[in-house]
């Protein structure tokens, strides 16, 4: 279908709107990464095959020329939806109208699920959520779910996301037609500036002072750069909303054209997420079919396209200059500024760089207006902000919250608190560009300004959380271990300092860390940071510095005492046989991989320590509990 | 006018047109250490030595920070110098560091740096305390153990040259510079120029020293050791011994015959030879329709860039042999019938001209090679040292006999323009003072990476390019490709000509030009300054080069 006029378009979106309120059920099958990974897949094709074997109209897609008669009243929509977040859980199937979620659903369930939801409008009690004895229906009464002010991933899990009628049919492509037909570009730039929207990337940079430094540039070509590289271990906010709601991007890209005069967009995506390409892709050709991507849309002169570039997997291609260069097939290096990328960016063309989060915002400001956005969060830093849950806490998955929300009503409301018996010891905000924040910082508040102030940054979203049995020496050599890995090379400081770094991390968790190993890395972290070129490098040691501020004691007694307080450190650990206990069962030794145990049956048996490689086999087996790590 | 101020460590220095802070900073007599920058290339911004600290305390790297109105910074802080001796242990515990028997001993500017900075311990250990050589080529050695991967020698091979041997390959502390598919740098497109070593601020990239071997060869009874000395040596010789750079062409010689060698020519002879015969190939090809331009053929870089590069154009670069291969043509005729073996030695600013002295084309029927040693200027000057000669005492001597005549216009060869000028004396009909005159200062001279002028030749004018500097070939066969005409064109790839070569000492460009200046100078010094007016070409015409010349004095390199 061919949009060729504003009318076009607001018929369009009557049309599918109907088709889909036609549907009795809707049937939302999660599609997301972690979901699919679980299966869903097979359990969104059993699902059509089932409602159809029912003799039930199932509709999966909605046809590219509407019609009132395609779908009959009653008829069951079965979708693939984007992810939920709570992936935790998954594979999720969510329930319309009664807004009804199902969890870790298996394909046997699925016979279950049609007879009973489908056909009777029964609640599958044993596959809803369940916390202290309660049981949740209502995705929306979920606690995970209760206290989000979800914005940028609203339509994440509710809408099909492989559809742009879908889209449509929810109001899409709104606040485009708005920007379009009612605003002039200095209109937009006006309520972008005025919503005081900030970089969702790291960075922070408001996002109407980059717009607007683009569309003063007298260059005929500029290129919006929408920044899909994601590249922090454990963050999967950008991926979600390319997988789950890839129009709402699109939309967001082709605004900031309109508002900076550019004619071109380019998606960098990280190879690594097949899925969000070809959701992308997909979105992309849907939207070229209806005429709104491409030349003349909606019957103006405004011409926009968009282009996908995947990118190789390096963690420095998420910084703009190395960006923009990877896209023109140079070597992923950032350069020295300025000029800046505002000026000289892609093809050396004044740019827009916008990451994925901060474009999927524009279409919502566009549409309900810069000062609703402002009511949202705090004056500095307005809006909401999305965060993926990992590490040791109940309830990974990803979350959106206001600007401002306390650290700990993210951890233990939201989060659900630490999994197991652990005790919250740290989170690493910002991956391996931000720093642990500790016990004292739970109410602080989750924004630019007040991170900054503790010395963390929200980066971009990446939350770990880490419990008492965590070593944070060993943390800080994860993440300088990834950035090391991850450092193009380029300056001195980052290319050498990460790797001594590294070096010293390694000795220190491995036992062999040295007086002055502390200095040393402290000395080496100020040098990192104050001189290295691009961001990464800048931000390379911050996991370490912070790590030292906190938990100093614990890098001490690795290195003085060689010991890992919280028993992490493999290395650290030697494991001995207590005589009092051993009953001489023999048992250790015949699961010990290695023969490192040795003994007379009915006599304590005794572990070799220079042949044990302190797997844990005898720990698991011993049923005396006599085996212990010291 | 307002004047523009900026205050540099509590001086105020007034801003005029500085691209960068360190212009400035270096401008108000402050040396900021650096690595990687070079005013002739892109700016890079890598060794992070050269940051400068604003008055709120942030950091800037010079190189890639514009001065601004009012900007107040310092260059040298606790905080500054703490980083930048940081920066120097981290580069030093990744360097082979085996100073003593380096040939940048002495020269190198990680080793300044550390001793500027009282670097005396490093805490890291060090992965590369061994070389690791490449001696593939024939014209550069690379050590990849020494490398502190400050991209000069890829920006000067990518942006200067357009040659793109080398650049960096994988990632993080794992990166190198490499050349395509990690191959050895002698079986990739390198055209032997050299210029990444005439940039390289370590022992990474350095010329090829064939010193070594050539020592052995020298002082045997049944030799004739033949020295040949190439004109852009002479201006370059001088300041390695301490004196402003004059020609020094009488001492060279001096050396040389002390050093061993039985015969020392002058390279400018067989110029002159080069003059008459280019000339008068250009001027067949002028009268008979053949192939226009003509490109010059004394630059081996050239040669072989060309056959990578253009391989179209083969037929129109010069049949001449260069003025080296000429020569050692003539001295091979010349001395083959004593009875001894002839060591055939070229003393050259060039380290492509070792390459060229290996090409097949140059090699006699039983495969050994007319040029059996080319040592470049650096390396007569180390075999100087090595010798003992206290150059600045010894005498200055003449070139030996029978060829020990020269004119001006074989002299100059050693600058960009230099043939060209040449060819123009010689086939310019107006043989008038005047007309020398305007000739040199209507656009041939000058270090421009591209000149053209017109030349009235008879009733008509010539089209004459002059290139120097390979990545300016590119923009001269684009303007052909686009319908562009020229009749004659010199292409010189070092910027600058040859005394601009990789073999020459390392040099600015306000060096270079005293260079240029110094050979212009021996030019007038001529009484002759055109190369039919040397006596010695009517001689070798009707002597060696009878019915031969051209067996002995030309060459195709159309495959």
């Amino acid at each position: 279908m061919l949009l060729k006029t504003k009318y076009d378009l607001d018929n369009a979106r009557e049309q599918y709107g109907k088709l889909v309120d036609k549907q009795a059920r809707k049937v939302l099958v999660c599609a997301g990464t972690g979901c699919v990974a679980g299966g869903s897949l097979n359990i969104y094709q059993k699902l059509i095959e089932t409602i159809s074997a029912k003799g039930l109209e199932c509709v999966v897609a909605l046809a590219d020329e509407p019609h009132d008669d395609d779908i009959h009243e009653g008829a069951i929509g079965v979708k693939r939806s984007g992810c939920h977040g709570f992936c935790e859980m998954g594979p999720l199937v969510r329930i319309e109208p009664e807004g009804w979620l199902y969890t870790k659903v298996k394909l046997d369930d699925v016979d279950e699920i049609v007879d009973k939801t489908i056909c009777n409008g029964e609640c599958v009690e044993r596959l809803c959520y369940k916390k202290n004895g309660e049981i949740y229906r209502q995705q929306s009464e979920i606690p995970f779910y209760k206290m989000q002010q979800r914005i940028v991933l609203e339509h994440c899990g509710h809408i099909d996301a492989t559809s742009i009628k879908e889209y449509l049919a929810i109001g899409g492509y709104r606040a485009f037609e708005k920007a379009l037909l009612n605003m002039s570009p200095e209109d937009i730039l006006n309520e972008m500036t005025e919503s005081n929207l900030r970089g969702r990337g790291g960075g922070g940079f408001p996002l109407g002072r980059k717009w607007t430094s683009v569309a003063k540039q007298k260059s005929p070509t500029k290129y919006i750069v929408c920044n899909g590289d994601e590249g922090d271990p454990g963050a999967f906010m950008d991926r979600s909303i390319m997988e789950g709601d890839p129009h709402r991007l699109l939309e967001g890209m082709m605004i900031a054209g309109i508002a900076t005069g550019a004619k071109e967009g380019y998606i960098y995506v990280r190879a690594e997420y097949p899925l969000a390409v070809s959701r992308l892709k997909g979105a992309i050709a849907q939207a070229e079919q209806f005429g709104l991507l491409g030349d003349n849309i909606l019957g103006t002169d405004y011409s926009f396209r968009i282009h996908i570039n995947r990118g190789a997997g390096a963690f420095v291609c998420g910084e703009g200059s190395a960006l923009t260069a990877s896209i023109e097939g140079k070597r992923g290096m950032p350069r020295v500024k300025p000029p800046r990328t505002v000026e000289h960016g892609l093809f050396n063309e004044p740019t827009v760089l916008n990451n994925v989060e901060t474009l999927a915002n524009v279409p919502v400001i566009i549409n309900n207006g810069a000062k609703w956005f402002r009511s949202i969060g705090p004056e500095n830093s307005p809006g909401t902000k999305a965060f993926a849950l990992t590490g040791n806490i109940s309830n990974t998955g990803l979350i959106e919250v206001p600007m401002g929300t306390s650290l700990r009503k993210v951890i233990f409301d939201i989060g659900g608190g630490m999994r197991g018996d652990g005790k919250f010891k740290a989170v690493q905000i910002g991956g391996p560009s931000g720093g642990c924040l500790v016990t004292p910082n739970l109410d602080i508040q989750l924004d630019f300004d007040s991170l900054k102030k503790v010395g963390a940054m929200i980066g971009s979203g990446g939350l770990v959380v880490m419990d008492d049995k965590s070593c944070m020496v060993e943390v800080a050599r994860f993440f300088m271990n990834f950035t090391q890995n991850e450092s193009c090379g380029k300056c001195v400081p980052c290319r050498e300092g990460t790797k001594r770094m590294l070096e010293i991390l390694e000795r220190i968790v491995n036992g062999n860390g040295q007086e002055g190993d502390i200095e040393l890395l402290l000395e080496l972290a100020d040098t990192i940071s104050s001189t290295a070129l691009c961001g990464l490098g800048k931000t390379a040691a911050f996991p370490v510095v912070s790590t030292i501020k906190n938990f100093r004691e614990e890098y001490e007694a690795h290195i003085r005492d060689k010991k890992c307080p919280s028993g992490n450190c493999k290395k650290l650990v030697t494991y001995q046989i207590d005589p009092e206990i051993c009953k001489g069962c023999s048992k250790c030794s015949r699961v010990c991989p290695v023969g490192a145990i040795s003994g007379e049956i009915k006599k304590p048996f005794k572990i070799d320590t220079s042949k044990c490689i302190k797997c844990g086999a005898c720990i698991s087996n011993c049923h005396f509990k006599a085996v212990k790590e010291v | 006018m307002n004047k523009e101020f900026m205050i540099i460590d509590n001086i105020p220095v007034a801003i005029n047109g500085e691209k960068n802070l360190l212009e400035l900073i270096r401008k108000a007599g402050i040396e900021l250490p650096t690595f990687c920058y070079y005013s002739e290339l892109s700016v890079y911004g890598a060794c992070r030595m050269c940051m400068v600290e604003n008055k709120w305390g942030g950091m800037e790297a010079a190189c890639s920070t514009p001065p601004r109105n009012g900007m107040e910074i310092y260059t040298n802080t606790p905080r500054l110098r703490k980083y930048r001796k940081m920066i120097l242990e981290l580069l030093l515990s990744n360097h082979c560091g085996e100073c003593t028997t380096c040939d940048k001993n002495g020269k190198c500017k990680l080793q300044e740096l550390a001793a500027r900075f009282d670097i005396h311990r490093v805490r890291f250990d060090n992965p590369k305390s061994k070389p690791c050589i490449d001696d593939s080529s024939v014209s550069i050695t690379r050590d990849a153990n020494k490398c502190i991967l400050c991209g000069d020698c890829v920006r000067v091979c990518n942006e200067v040259q357009n040659v793109g041997a080398i650049d960096f390959a994988f990632r993080g502390s794992k990166m190198k510079v490499a050349c395509s598919f990690d191959k050895p740098i002698g079986d990739s497109n390198c055209v032997g120029c050299g210029q990444c070593a005439a940039v390289c601020p370590t022992g990474a990239i350095i010329i090829k020293n064939d010193s070594h071997r050539l020592w052995k060869e020298l002082n045997q009874e049944d030799t004739i050791a033949v020295a040949q000395v190439a004109p852009a040596v002479r201006v370059a010789v001088a300041k390695e011994f301490g004196y402003n750079g004059e020609n020094v062409m009488g001492k060279i010689v001096a050396a040389l015959r002390r050093i061993g060698f039985n015969y020392i020519f002058d390279t400018s002879t067989a110029a002159d030879l080069t003059v008459m015969e280019e000339s008068k190939e250009f001027a067949d090809r002028l009268a008979n329709g053949g192939k226009l331009p003509l490109f010059t053929s004394c630059c081996p870089a050239w040669i072989k860039y060309a056959e990578n590069e253009y391989p179209e154009i083969l037929p129109n670069i010069s049949t001449c042999r260069s003025p080296m291969q000429m020569f050692a043509s003539v001295i091979n005729e010349k001395f083959k019938g004593e009875g001894k073996k002839i060591l055939s030695v070229a003393v050259m600013p060039c380290t492509a001209k070792k390459g060229e002295a290996a090409r097949d084309e140059f090699k006699d029927e039983n495969g050994k090679p007319l040029v059996d040693f080319v040592i470049t200027t650096q390396e007569l000057i180390m075999m100087i040292k090595e010798a003992g000669i206290v150059f600045n005492e010894i005498e200055p001597e003449a070139v030996d006999m029978p060829f020990g005549t020269m004119t001006g216009a074989g002299v100059i060869f050693g600058v960009t323009g230099g043939v060209t000028e040449a060819v123009i004396r010689r086939v310019s009909t107006d043989k008038s003072l005047a007309s020398l005159r305007n000739l040199a200062f209507e656009g041939v001279r000058g270090f421009e990476g591209i000149k053209e002028l017109e030349v009235p030749l008879g009733d008509k004018a010539i089209k004459v390019c002059v290139v120097n500097g390979l990545r300016n070939v590119e923009v001269i066969m684009n303007r052909m490709k686009a319908g562009e005409h020229f009749d004659l064109i010199e292409v010189m790839a070092c910027p600058n000509g040859c005394i601009g070569g990789a073999g020459q000492p390392k040099a600015t460009i306000d060096e270079k030009k005293e260079r240029s200046v110094n050979l212009y100078n021996a030019d007038k010094l001529c009484t002759l300054k055109r190369s039919e007016e040397n006596p010695l070409m009517d001689k070798l015409y009707e002597g060696i080069l009878k019915g031969r010349e051209h067996e002995l004095l030309h060459v195709s390199y159309v495959k």
